[in-house]
């Protein structure tokens, strides 16, 4: 029985149960010679009923999903002949490819070996074993769950304080699923960082002056020295971002200042959505847009100005990723500056101030800490920005902060090392995980110290 | 008291000459701030009509397919009846090509000929034949799909004057077509192929509703997961949680995930869900996991802001009246909520729909044809889409890779006015 059709026979077998709990409770109540009083309203025993058929089976099915693909591979691989059982795992992974691929009916390799073909067989027979013992487990789970309620459903049962206990602890384990991501990302990252720091040392990632990651296939083959300092990548990041936040910043602000301080009512209406459309563009659009025309026409410029710019310059990414960030630090520094009580504003007038000069000298440093810490989260995220760059910046690392040259980022080395064919046993792919953990470290980071500025400021003025 | 009065009034008459003075200089600094903010929103909204001009301006172009008039035979000696969907459609077309030109000889030259109509044009011949085998021996006109090169041509993105070897159509193709132009058998026709084929390799016959499709089976799993778990966490933290160390732990848990970069969930998925689990590369299934964890912070934070803003004279009064913590929750305090949630869960759709990066991870950027019907089907998404197009060096993918931008920004548009509208319908002010 396919999954689909399994979770749909669950649910209509719950609200069996559902009507059938009901249906028990009402006639308990009004089947008695004297009428008794329930301890809960029938839609509780229902409910209940309903649970006790649906949860457990969810549970067992969640598992056994979760866990029959690597349980099964694992049987078939114990089960293959010695010779295989005792090659390399990258080996070993390269041949459970092959059965599985043989299960799903693709075949790709043009030999047929006889074993693999009876590996695919067992991996088969273990499949619809499984999946057979899987329908009837949670079959009978459901359907025992309905009929255990069902006889115990009497007067004094406590239908709702069972009911909402359970909905209870249902509540509190979807509120946990932020902790398990949080603690995924921190573990498949940091997992394997931890490969990749055995085969290169910590400090070489973090202080080398190179990244080349095409390791050699051969030993005696050229220009694949495999080096893996981390330097040149960061200083390509810091030179991006620092562009973004050199236009977002600026433009940004200004904005927020001008629409909240000086802009007619009707303007404000109008512009304030408009920008605030910038945010909700996909930044692969915004990608296209770097490498299409943004791109092109910055080298036309600089052409014209006998500047010699590379067509991939760190200008072109950094200027539409500012594009992309002008509304967060717009809308940001808008909260913060409308927070500023209006008896400061009143206060900086009535000693003869102009306008600009309350904002300048009254307003934003007010304001400031709010600002800053909106800001600090812009560049969390111009760090973390990835399509823009993949688009319109290079892959080469060079080591320059010259914005018209090609850099890279550490975002795009990750979609470039992961994207395609991995293996995960060598350094060039293990390699993109320390970026990503050296990433998210990073963004944690900044993004930790604003919020706590930002909480902090916005205590300051409640 | 008397003798100081003059010198002070020498030096206010001074002071107000100084404030005069001043007072110039700090008006023309406040006109001058005053324009930097105007220039600043300007910029703004430049930036943002110039983005839309140049998809619209590139990609409106899309819309239209220049298609080729063909006087198809179809001969009986190429379509056997008991093979008909391997047969050799492609022979049809080059026949019907070289009976348009006879004087047309030499390998090099036919083949030029026969590049001026789209290898998609045999599919079609096929599912023509396919529908109605008594055809076979007829002589039928059929509209074929014209090459990508001749398309961008008629729609005067390859300019005629530039010398022959820049350019990727011939002077002796360009002949042919100012004839077949000439013969009216070269017309732009509604671009109905974008909209319902899958990706390909040929510009002319790609098109987006496979990718649209894997967005769309990729946004249910997304959708199914994340809002009854999001709405269940706001609730809880909301209303049942005890303020206590573990709530602050999650509480800051969500915020910091809200503002995690997308590709790091890009690596969760490919490490947890792909290497771990074993679940199968490219499938919605995966990305819509994904998906879910990056959208579960938005929905979660715009849920717990939707039920704080239920006045708690409500909550009182359901509790005066003896109900339970839980049957005011959900009698009451939810449906009062849920306006506001289904907003910010709509949002973070919209922010789902557009996300690309995670989805590279775990591979759903292959070239994938056929259109995906189940949520384990090898598919992509809209926005990777865009992306792997933008990649591909012939022109005429320029103007379909703006007008699949033009397709995505679309849905955003009108998920982004699905949740206006119901803000303004169903917010209420307390």
């Amino acid at each position: 029985m396919s999954s689909i059709i399994l979770i749909a026979v669950l649910l209509s077998l719950s609200s069996l149960g559902y009507y059938l709990g009901r249906r028990k409770a009402v006639a308990v109540a009004y089947g008695a010679p004297k009428k008794v009083t329930m301890h809960s309203r029938p839609v509780y025993y229902g409910a209940l009923t309903a649970l006790w058929c649906g949860l457990p089976a969810v549970l067992v099915f969640g598992f056994w999903l979760a866990f029959e693909g690597s349980i099964i591979t694992r049987m078939v691989v114990a089960d293959l002949p010695a010779k295989y059982r005792d090659l390399p795992e990258a080996r070993i992974n390269l041949l459970v490819n092959d059965i599985k691929n043989q299960v799903e009916g693709n075949i790709v390799s043009v030999k047929e070996d006889p074993d693999i073909l009876r590996a695919a067989r067992h991996y088969r027979r273990l499949q619809s074993v499984s999946r057979a013992a899987l329908s009837v487990a949670v079959l009978s789970l459901a359907v025992g769950g309905i009929l255990l309620v069902w006889s115990k459903i009497r007067p004094s049962l406590r239908a709702r304080n069972q009911v909402e206990t359970a909905v209870r602890y249902i509540l509190i384990a979807c509120s946990t699923i932020a902790i398990l991501t949080t603690i995924g990302i921190v573990l498949s990252v940091l997992y394997e960082s931890i490969r990749f720091f055995k085969a290169v040392p910590v400090t070489d990632f973090l202080f080398g002056l190179e990244w080349s990651p095409q390791t050699a296939i051969r030993k005696d083959q050229v220009g694949s020295s495999g080096a893996f300092g981390a330097i040149p990548v960061l200083l390509g990041t810091a030179l991006i971002s620092a562009i973004a936040m050199a236009v977002a910043v600026p433009v940004g602000l200004m904005s927020a200042i001008y629409l909240s301080e000086y802009a007619s009512s009707r303007l404000r209406a109008v512009a304030k959505p408009l920008i605030e459309i910038l945010a909700g563009i996909p930044t692969v659009v915004y990608g296209f847009f770097a490498a299409l025309t943004v791109a092109p026409f910055i080298r036309g410029v600089g052409e014209s100005l006998g500047l010699d710019v590379s067509s991939e310059s760190a200008l072109a990414a950094g200027l539409v990723m500012g594009i992309m960030i002008i509304p967060f630090v717009s809308s940001l520094s808008d909260d913060f500056i409308n927070a500023v009580p209006q008896s400061l504003r009143d206060g900086s007038y009535s000693l003869g101030a102009t306008k600009s000069e309350t904002i300048k000298q009254v307003l934003l440093p007010a304001a400031l800490p709010g600002i800053v810490g909106g800001v600090l989260l812009a560049v969390s995220r111009a760090i973390g920005e990835t399509m823009i760059v993949v688009m319109a910046a290079g892959l080469a690392a060079n080591l320059t902060v010259n914005p018209l040259k090609a850099v890279t980022t550490v975002t795009v080395q990750i979609v470039t090392l992961l994207v395609g064919d991995q293996e995960f046993d060598s350094p060039k792919t293990l390699a993109a995980f320390a970026l990503g953990l050296l990433l998210f470290v990073v963004t944690l980071i900044l993004n930790i110290i604003a919020l706590r500025v930002v909480q902090k400021y916005r205590e300051q003025y409640e | 008291m008397n003798s100081p009065n003059f010198s002070t009034n020498g030096a206010s008459r001074r002071t107000i000459e100084v404030v005069r003075q001043s007072l110039k200089r700090r008006y023309r600094a406040e006109r001058r701030f005053r324009r930097y903010g105007i220039c600043a929103v300007t910029l703004s909204l430049i930036f943002l009509a110039l983005l839309f001009a140049n998809m619209i301006l590139n990609g409106y172009t899309a819309l239209s397919q220049t298609y080729i008039r063909l006087d198809v035979f179809y001969d009986a000696t190429v379509l056997h009846r008991d093979a008909l969907a391997s047969a050799d459609y492609g022979r049809l077309v080059k026949q019907a090509l070289s009976d348009l030109f006879p004087d047309v000889q030499g390998r090099r030259e036919k083949r030029d000929l026969f590049r001026l109509v789209s290898s998609g044009a045999s599919f079609e011949l096929r599912d023509r034949i396919l529908a109605h085998p008594e055809r076979i021996g007829e002589r039928e006109s059929v509209w074929v799909l014209a090459d990508d090169d001749v398309d961008m041509l008629v729609k005067g993105h390859i300019p005629r004057d530039l010398p022959e070897s820049d350019r990727r159509i011939s002077d002796r193709q360009l002949q042919w077509l100012d004839r077949l132009a000439a013969e009216g058998r070269i017309e732009k026709r509604f671009n109905r192929v974008f909209l319902t084929h899958g990706d390909s390799r040929e510009p002319e016959t790609a098109g987006v509703w496979g990718a649209v499709m894997g967005s769309f089976l990729t946004l249910v799993v997304t959708l199914v997961l994340s809002f009854p778990i999001g709405v269940a966490a706001a609730v809880y933290l909301e209303e049942f949680a005890p303020k206590n160390r573990w709530t602050d732990l999650i509480e800051i848990n969500i915020n910091n995930l809200a503002a995690v970069p997308s590709i790091v969930f890009g690596l969760l998925g490919l490490a947890v869900f792909l290497n771990f689990f074993g679940l199968p590369r490219s499938a919605p299934v995966v990305g819509g996991l994904v998906l879910a964890l990056m959208t579960l912070p938005v929905i979660i934070i715009a849920g717990r802001s939707a039920l704080k803003s239920v006045p708690s004279s409500i909550r009182e009064a359901a509790l005066g009246v003896g109900a339970s913590k839980m049957q005011v929750v959900i009698h009451h305090v939810l449906p009062l909520a849920l306006p506001g949630m289904l907003t910010g869960t709509i949002i973070g759709m919209a922010r789902a729909l557009g996300e690309t990066a995670p989805l590279l991870m775990i591979g759903m950027v292959a070239f994938i044809v056929e259109i995906p019907t189940g949520f384990t089907d090898p598919a992509t998404a809209l926005p990777v889409q865009i992306y792997l197009w933008a990649d591909s060096p012939e022109r005429a993918f320029v103007e379909r890779t703006s007008a699949a931008v033009i397709v995505l920004l679309a849905f955003l548009i009108v998920m982004n006015a699905a949740a206006v509208i119901l803000r303004r319908r169903f917010e209420r002010r307390w």
